[in-house]
């Protein structure tokens, strides 16, 4: 008995936050793209069950959710990692070498164009077409911190900080 | 003055406007046809394929279909520079569309390979860009080829605006663009009704009627098989099209010789078992308003509405009839009765149905249509694939002298031919309810409020001083309308007769694509006309009906054996997208599963104290490797705060009480274990 409730109670908790926004949207079809844009704010991603809750609870249906949540880039199906590497592929940093640092991150992470999160849920990478920092070239964001000028060295150092830092805070 | 100026001028022609929506329908009204992809006149405006291009004078090129026409404009159809464009679009279309006409089911009846011809279109100058996708054949009624989709959505319209049901969406955009279920999902798992709308709108091969032909003639050439058929009401209106008879010309009596020649060994008739439906139905119905039943009752013949009600609206569950469809009786009335009438073994016999829906097969392949291992209904064709066989055959149907069916089971009153079209149910079901509540012979026996095309037609009729409401829906948006009016009260029925096509059956999934105008009317009117014309028009002459009662079914509808034979039981289907956590799961297949929904916005919803009440009761009894235990969650506003359980098929009535709701589980999973 005591299991079960722990287990439903779980979820019930885990849908708490969406249900909030739901409410704040009231529940609203038009509202949709405010409510998935807060509820990956809260979940990082948005998962099947997810896209489903919603749909279900505003009434429309799950593969027009489906639709528009594939539609923008800016919503991610896939689980993503506790930091977020942002590498700049606009023109200047193409030019400058972006790629190298790509692939020296990619390489050091373990991932690839097709795998972008690290399986611990540590990382996740992605390349952006300009962050408006041209001067800076090449760029990298790393959560809120922005890296002007990065070697491929520096960057896997930054990377390695991080390691250190959660390890420390285990 | 008025009237003088309220023109405009087509290819220096002057042309009045009439309240036309665009200058698709003023243009096509001069006699000029368009060529139009992504438009349907039912459904809402696209404007994707950029075929309908016209020059207004002053303004340009603009799409004909979602430009309102207004006075004075100056507009051409044909310039050079349109016919190149519509000739470019039609061709970047075919490079992005796997160009196998001669294998595909709609090739010689396709509106891409109607415009590449029309437009002369002779060669493809850009590359072929299909991406060799895996073909969704999931499901048991549609088969979708994403290599042959142009990204009209025609087929997502349907789907939301006239079905309210969505099981298909655009999804990703760009070169990456597709039409797709949610989640990238097989059809089979999702909502899909398996109406079959989708395939009738769409322009190309890229969603069509999954085919059981092949298997078919492989049960004909089988020498050790008996291979008998039923054919539905709708499909003898239509079939003929194909063969160049006029539309809704009945060509049932060709259609039985040219079957007879295919090599079917006895060709019956579903209308037989349209009459028994209604012996059950009305009944049934009876009974309900005698006994204070749940009402209204609505009809259950239309597989795809059963099928929206069990996942759109589980409350309405107890007042969908029981019984079963004519379809589904046919088959149960020959594997029960005809073994022994032909002289053949049980599992020598192969029962096959012609239909004019796809949801029929979804219908035939259901497990609980199924007895001692075998179906009830073996194989479904649409009335195209039986068009197809006989194509195939090189016959001339128009040429064949008329047949008749077999009997018993070929013999049908006017009652069970209407059944193909909307209203045909209802008004059949009254041809014999309103004569056993009287209890005096029905002088009346055309009920006309229940015909026409309108989306909702109602009636209000005195029957021995009792008032009986009616109303006749189709199309399963006006399903849903109707049904959100009962649920805020705003009206109040006793009977509802509901089709998920729009215009019932005639229009069905499986007929012939037609572009011709009010299609649905004249296959309708052929029906009533042969309604007209036979001797008997009530269901309850027909005599064979009794005498199938008195041999096999306990003598009279609603008796026990009727009951266990003629009628089925409904699945909720609410929870397939509600988020969920498994809670029990059982190692055997085919364990039992039991689904309980929590409120997510209700503090200490009573679920989930049942949900530990039923874990201990299960763990308790040692039943942990038959029972598969998951919770659902749903936050829908319109949650009434009652718990809703399903065991297995059964719906647990909604109450409030754990004590109360857990002691209706239990019984029905010990029901569910004992068979």
């Amino acid at each position: 008995m005591q299991e079960t409730m722990e287990t439903t109670q779980a979820m019930i908790d885990h849908l708490a936050a969406v249900n909030k926004i739901l409410e704040k949207n009231n529940y609203s079809e038009a509202r949709l793209i405010p409510i998935l844009q807060e509820v990956q704010a809260v979940y990082k991603y948005l998962s099947k069950d997810m896209i489903s809750y919603v749909a279900t609870s505003i009434g429309v249906p799950p593969s027009r959710v489906y639709g528009v949540a594939t539609f923008y880039a800016h919503f991610s199906l896939q689980p993503k990692g506790r930091h977020i590497i942002k590498l700049c592929d606009g023109t200047a940093c193409h030019v400058k070498k972006s790629h190298g640092i790509l692939n020296a991150l990619y390489e050091k992470l373990n991932l690839s164009a097709d795998k972008r999160t690290t399986d611990d849920l540590l990382f996740t990478i992605e390349t952006v077409s300009c962050l408006g920092a041209c001067g800076l070239a090449p760029v990298m964001v790393v959560d809120e911190d922005v890296y002007g000028q990065v070697t491929p060295e520096q960057a896997c150092e930054v990377v390695d900080k991080l390691i250190a830092g959660e390890k420390a805070a285990k | 003055m008025s009237d003088a100026k309220n023109t405009l001028t087509v290819n220096n022609r002057v042309i009045e406007i009439a309240g036309e929506r665009n200058l698709l329908e003023l243009i096509r009204k001069a006699g000029i046809d368009i060529p139009t992809f992504c438009y349907h006149s039912e459904l809402s405006i696209y404007g994707a394929c950029r075929l309908c291009l016209v020059e207004v004078q002053g303004r340009g090129i603009m799409a004909s279909c979602s430009t309102k026409p207004e006075p004075g404009m100056v507009i051409h159809t044909d310039t050079r520079a349109i016919r190149e464009m519509r000739k470019i679009n039609v061709e970047l279309l075919l490079a992005s569309h796997n160009r196998e006409c001669p294998t595909c089911q709609r090739s010689a009846n396709c509106t891409l390979q109607d415009l590449a011809r029309k437009l002369g279109v002779k060669d493809v100058r850009y590359k072929q860009s299909t991406k060799g996708l895996p073909l969704d054949t999931s499901s048991p009624s549609l088969v979708r080829d994403p290599n042959k989709c142009v990204l009209c959505g025609d087929c997502v319209r349907v789907c939301a605006e006239v079905q309210t049901v969505g099981a298909l969406d655009f999804a990703a955009r760009g070169s990456n663009a597709r039409v797709v279920p949610a989640f990238d999902n097989n059809l089979a798992d999702v909502e899909c009704v398996n109406c079959g709308q989708c395939a009738q709108v769409c322009p190309t091969g890229a969603i069509v009627a999954k085919s059981e032909v092949d298997k078919v003639w492989e049960a004909i050439y089988n020498p050790d098989k008996v291979v008998v058929v039923q054919v539905a009401p709708a499909v003898r209106v239509a079939l003929g099209e194909r063969f160049g008879f006029k539309t809704g010309e009945n060509v049932a009596r060709q259609m039985v010789t040219a079957m007879k020649m295919m090599g079917f060994d006895y060709v019956y008739d579903t209308c037989f078992a349209a009459d028994m439906t209604i012996f059950e139905e009305a009944t049934e119905f009876i009974d309900r308003l005698s006994n204070n039943g749940a009402m209204p009752m609505f009809t259950s013949c239309c597989p795809a509405w059963v099928k929206f009600a069990e996942t759109f609206y589980p409350e309405f569950l107890p007042n969908v009839s029981t019984t079963r469809s004519p379809q589904a009786i046919f088959g149960v009335v020959a594997r029960k009765t005809l073994p022994t009438k032909l002289g053949v073994k049980p599992e020598n016999l192969v029962v096959v149905s012609v239909m004019p829906c796809t949801a029929k097969k979804y219908e035939a392949g259901l497990s609980k249509f199924t007895r001692d291992g075998r179906r009830d209904v073996d194989f479904v064709l649409t009335t195209v694939e039986l068009a197809s066989m006989i194509e195939s055959m090189g016959i001339k149907l128009d040429e064949l002298e008329p047949d008749t069916f077999d009997m018993p089971l070929g013999f049908s009153t006017g009652g069970g031919v209407i059944f193909g079209t909307t209203g045909g149910v209802m008004e059949a079901a009254l041809r014999f309810a309103v004569e056993k509540v009287s209890g005096e012979p029905l002088q009346q026996i055309d009920f006309k409020e229940t015909r026409g095309l309108a989306p909702r037609k109602e009636a209000t009729l005195d029957v021995a001083g009792k008032t009986l409401r009616i109303a006749v829906v189709h199309g399963l948006g006006n399903a849903r309308k109707l049904l959100e009016d009962i649920k805020a009260g705003r009206v109040q029925y006793d009977f509802v007769e509901v089709m998920a096509c729009p215009g019932g059956c005639v229009a069905g999934g499986g007929q012939p694509i037609t572009d011709e105008d009010n299609f649905r009317s004249k296959r309708a009117a052929g029906l009533y006309l042969t309604d007209k014309e036979r001797q008997l028009q009530k269901p309850q002459d027909n005599f064979w009906i009794d005498k199938c009662y008195a041999e096999s079914f306990g003598g009279r509808p609603g008796s026990h054996e009727a009951h266990t034979r003629l009628h089925t039981n409904y699945t909720n289907r609410n929870q397939i997208f509600d988020a969920r956590s498994p809670i029990m799961h059982a190692k055997n297949d085919g364990a039992i599963s039991i689904c309980v929904t929590l409120c997510t916005r209700q503090k200490d919803c009573p679920g989930q104290r049942l949900l530990g009440r039923i874990v201990e009761y299960v763990k308790a009894q040692g039943l942990a490797d038959q029972v598969n235990i998951e919770a659902a969650f749903s936050s829908r506003p319109e949650a009434d705060g009652t718990i809703a359980v399903t065991v297995s098929d059964v719906i647990i009535p909604r109450n409030d009480s754990v004590e109360a709701t857990f002691a209706s589980v239990k019984q029905a999973l010990d029901s569910a274990l004992r068979k």
